[in-house]
């Protein structure tokens, strides 16, 4: 018996013991960022570029300029591998760290952890992805989705079809196909693209892709090949990319007419379709290419030094440039929260300020080191926790992405009233939502 | 010797035929409770809102899972999609009612994913086995479908995701983000208790010994008198009472929103892992099993921080599926009973030890 209470004893205090090791604090004279990647998983051909891009562009600033303001930046790997589950985790791992801010890097994640934004008082980044609706600061103070939403996306895809066809009314009795991942994110455009269909006169055609159906994907095809859509637009993410791809190279899609959204534009989704794949369009809004000085110090200090996971061939991919944005974003707000706040480390609440005040102007971007890798953010202020900042659309070339238009902004004017309409929606939905008490800084 | 037997006698069949007859057993218990409801005052988030509540909830979904295949001997593969039927009808009466203690339409929730199972489980009388998981394995596919094409079950939020309003109790939040660790860890602390003592009067009385007798051999079980379809019928609606309000607890509890593929066909398998390890036909086996596949992983995983080796996140993720992977293994050559019955043979060495006969 005694024994019996001894491993009970023991085993609880093991227990305790090994939780409080997880409140231990993180070193005090740097700024905690830590990152919420999935380098495994059935995501992670997407997630290790992110990942790698993320995280270089870290390591590189603490090489090259010892960190931000002078401070070094402590980043920290938290694996999710997707799953909803383990992003909840790394959220309970992390909160006690004084974190300065987190990108849960997953729609799924990111909707269970709003409403805990505000208590633990962790602001969130979720670059361009998420829930749209908490573009609207006045309901979401701690949550932010810079540069465009997911219908200021399908607005600039839109802008970019009435170019081709020489206006938008152009547009009446055409048909559009929509192919989408049978999830929130993929409905989301949804009710947009139904506006737009009522005020243009065309037709929608749903082609929804069930989770399981990813990498198989015929029956839609062959639907898409009856329907002969004037154009085809796809919010697909993960294994339904390069699917998609190949199955509408396979079918006799003009690939010309066939536009993804950005999370759709990764190199391996195009490369799948080989020289069939050419002419694959894709919404993008970081650059391509190494040709970047700061990205050139990526490769100095960090890769070429082997204080990288990246392998040589898929340094400054599609989806690494875009770790490296959501890294740009988190850098700056580092630094306009040091600025508001006068302190050199700072906390959640200081970058929360901080990426309320972020501004990236052109000459910014250019004193970054990445001239024209990113459209100016200027947008974002206390009650637009967007931007609605332009994209481009890039091009398949057989081989690597092109970018092929130039900066094409969004119909604000149509997706404002929407995000408005659902953020009132998610309030009144989620009965005793706090009222937001946070104040609101001037620009720096 | 451990156990010194001495002077403990059974005066009464009552006595003898229960569930603890050993006095250190109940006081073992006795302790265990007691310990875990003394975890409150650790006032570590972590260990409650990360490890404690999962773990209590998918023991919950465990049992829920383990009354049906190993008490009945059907086989599941819709535990996902029930416990998501639960978790639907929860957000669905809460919004439609909010006056009403959450705690109430958590239980409550459960008689419809009960009444879902009910309907799936219908085809349990002609089919039996893997045919039977296949039968459930369309229930799966057929209500994750819903979830996300019926809008009504999620009241057309543009995300697709049911999310958790915050609701009081005396004034306390329970559920939302600004109810605290505690709270939550409490109520699903409570529960769990109280339901798993439910399950272990039902599966040691009449009803447990009808299921007992169909999953041995149901034309036997037949031909001494028991029906099989309401026999059969019941288990689905207890296994999926339990795996509905399992799934209101994870959403309400500890998610705080989800979207459909939280209740995906892995969510089916995990907890089908958790009974097959732990133990068919077991609640014990039910807790362990929940305790080796969810909790295993994360300790795993603090573990090289906690010694200072500094280890890539992704590495530890790697080397966490290969050692969960190889346990598994390891415990099913070891005892292919699962946990439970190893614990019982301990149980019964340390009974006899040094005399073993």
């Amino acid at each position: 018996m005694r024994l019996k209470t001894l491993i009970v004893g023991a085993a609880m205090a093991s227990l305790v013991g090994s939780s409080a090791l997880v409140s231990m604090a993180a070193a005090q004279d740097a700024n905690y960022v830590p990152l919420f990647t999935y380098r495994t998983g059935p995501f992670a051909s997407s997630g290790i570029p992110i990942a790698n891009g993320m995280h270089d562009y870290f390591t590189m600033l603490n090489e090259r300029d010892g960190g931000i303001g002078g401070v070094k930046v402590n980043v920290e790997e938290c694996e999710t591998g997707y799953d909803t589950k383990k992003g909840v985790e790394c959220w309970e791992t992390v909160k006690g760290k004084n974190p300065t801010v987190v990108g849960p890097w997953s729609t799924g994640t990111t909707l269970q952890v709003i409403p805990k934004a505000a208590v633990d008082k962790i602001p969130i980044l979720s670059m361009a992805y998420g829930l749209s609706a908490s573009a609207i600061g006045e309901k979401f103070p701690w949550v932010f989705n810079p540069p465009a939403t997911y219908w200021d996306g399908l607005s600039i895809i839109f802008r970019y079809i009435g170019g081709k066809e020489g206006g938008l009314d152009k547009l009446k009795g055409k048909t559009i196909g929509f192919i989408f991942l049978e999830s929130g994110y993929g409905r989301e455009p949804l009710p947009l693209l139904n506006q737009l269909a009522k005020d243009y006169g065309f037709n929608v055609k749903e082609y929804s892709v069930a989770g399981k159906e990813m990498q198989d994907q015929s029956a839609q095809w062959l639907a898409v090949r009856r329907d002969r859509p004037d154009w085809m637009i796809m919010w697909g993410w993960g294994a339904m990319n390069p699917t998609a791809v190949k199955r509408a190279s396979e079918n006799g899609y003009p690939m010309d007419r066939f536009i993804g959204v950005w999370w759709s534009g990764g190199d391996d989704d195009a490369r799948a379709g080989g020289q069939a794949a050419k002419g694959y369009l894709t919404l993008n809004f970081n650059g391509l290419g190494a040709n970047y000085p700061a990205i050139q110090d990526i490769k100095k200090h960090v890769v070429d030094k082997g204080k990288s996971q990246v392998a040589a061939e898929k340094f400054a991919e599609n989806l690494y440039n875009r770790g490296v944005y959501n890294s740009v974003l988190v850098a700056e707000a580092i630094r306009n929260a040091q600025k508001l706040s006068g302190k050199k480390v700072v906390s959640g609440e200081d970058v929360r300020r901080g990426l309320e005040t972020l501004t990236i102007t052109e000459a910014r971007w250019k004193e970054l080191g990445l001239p024209g890798f990113g459209a100016p953010i200027t947008g974002v202020n206390c009650n637009d926790h967007n931007g609605h900042a332009p994209a481009y659309m890039q091009q398949w070339d057989g081989a690597k992405w092109v970018k092929i238009s130039d900066w094409i902004a969004p119909m604000k004017d149509k997706v404002r009233p929407l995000l408005e309409k659902d953020a009132d929606d998610y309030v009144t939905k989620n009965a005793g939502w706090p009222k937001r008490t946070e104040a609101c800084d001037k620009a720096s | 010797m451990f156990y010194r037997e001495v002077g403990q006698y059974k005066t009464s069949y009552s006595a003898d035929q229960a569930i603890f007859p050993i006095v250190q057993d109940r006081f073992g218990i006795a302790v265990i409770i007691l310990c875990a409801y003394a975890l409150v005052f650790s006032n570590n988030d972590f260990l409650l809102n990360a490890m404690m509540t999962p773990f209590l909830i998918f023991t919950l979904a465990a049992i829920g899972l383990n009354i049906l295949t190993g008490y009945t001997g059907l086989l599941s593969l819709g535990t996902g999609a029930f416990m998501g039927v639960g978790a639907y009808a929860c957000y669905k009466l809460t919004t439609l009612f909010p006056g009403v203690n959450i705690i109430i339409w958590i239980l409550c929730s459960g008689f419809f994913a009960a009444l879902i199972g009910v309907v799936f489980g219908l085809p349990s009388l002609r089919i039996k086995g893997f045919y039977l998981a296949i039968a459930t394995l369309a229930a799966q596919f057929f209500l994750e479908w819903c979830f996300i094409r019926i809008p009504w079950l999620y009241n057309y939020n543009t995300s697709a995701a049911i999310e958790v309003p915050t609701r009081t109790m005396f004034g306390i939040p329970v559920t939302g983000a600004t109810a605290t660790a505690e709270t939550r860890y409490l109520i699903v602390l409570t529960i769990v208790i109280v339901m798993t003592v439910i399950a272990s009067n039902i599966v040691h009385g009449r009803i447990g010994r009808m299921w007992m007798a169909v999953r041995d051999m149901d034309i036997a079980a037949e031909l001494i008198g028991i029906r099989l379809l309401p026999t059969k019928l019941l288990a689905f609606a207890v296994s999926s009472f339990y795996c509905g309000v399992a799934g209101a607890m994870l959403v309400f509890l500890w998610y705080g929103g989800a979207e459909s593929t939280v209740f995906s066909i892995n969510q089916s398998f995990f907890v089908l892992f958790m009974v097959i390890i732990g133990g068919l036909g077991s609640l014990l086996g039910s807790y362990l099993g929940a305790a080796l596949i969810f909790m295993l992983p994360i300790i795993l995983r603090l573990a090289p921080p906690y010694f200072g080796i500094p280890v890539h996140a992704a590495t530890v993720e790697h080397v966490t599926f290969m050692l969960v992977g190889g346990l598994i293994v390891f415990f099913l050559i070891v005892e292919p009973h699962g946990l439970a019955r190893l614990w019982q043979v301990a149980k019964q060495k340390l009974r006899v030890w040094p005399f073993p006969y």
